[in-house]
């Protein structure tokens, strides 16, 4: 599941670099860190919008039961 | 009915100067995540209006629809979403959160209160 996650972390933020843990083993608690371009000028808000699309589907069927996100603007 | 719920969310985000979306109540908090939001707005001095999202699917349903925001907890400060666990804790560690306590809402959180609505 981590790596499903990375994969569609990488699409979304191509060039970007992209960390995804599991924070209990268990595969549905994730902690997500993304460096990208594409986070410059905007808002945390609007930062962690761009992730939950990312991950849309996984957050939609329930995959993902908790999420940890953390964003940086890559300069 | 969903309409109904719908407006009461609305009302508590607009009507509101802090308003915390969570699972559980302060006295009784059901989910990390929403633990960390309280705790870091409790830091911050915040004076909370808690929602418990859980008693019904439907609050929860509505409240995403109109935040465009999917996951809970959900904080919102005069009206305009903040954000999550995550966003909270950071803007409160940098001193962000506290600034725009004081922006939005003035000397009033000089005595934070904590109480809990109910939707539905």
């Amino acid at each position: 599941m981590t790596a499903r996650l990375q994969e569609l972390l990488r699409e979304a933020f191509p060039g970007g670099e992209v960390a995804v843990e599991d924070r209990t083993g268990g595969g549905d608690h994730f902690q997500v860190s993304v460096t990208s371009a594409r986070f410059e000028g905007l808002s945390l808000v609007e930062q962690h919008r761009l992730v939950y699309d990312a991950l849309a589907a996984p957050l939609a069927d329930g995959t993902i039961h908790e999420l940890r996100i953390k964003t940086r603007g890559a300069s | 009915m969903s309409d109904e719920i719908r407006d009461q969310i609305k009302g508590v985000i607009e009507g509101e100067d802090v308003a915390l979306f969570m699972k559980g109540t302060p006295q009784f908090v059901m989910c990390g995540n929403s633990h960390r939001a309280l705790e870091a707005l409790r830091r911050a001095g915040a004076p909370v209006t808690a929602v418990d999202i859980l008693p019904d699917p439907r609050i929860r349903e509505e409240l995403s629809g109109l935040s465009g925001w999917p996951t809970i907890p959900q904080v919102f400060v005069g009206g305009e979403l903040v954000g999550g666990a995550d966003i909270v804790e950071e803007l409160e560690a940098s001193g962000e959160l506290q600034r725009t306590l004081r922006d939005k809402l003035g000397e009033r959180q000089d005595a934070p209160e904590e109480r809990v609505v109910t939707v539905g």
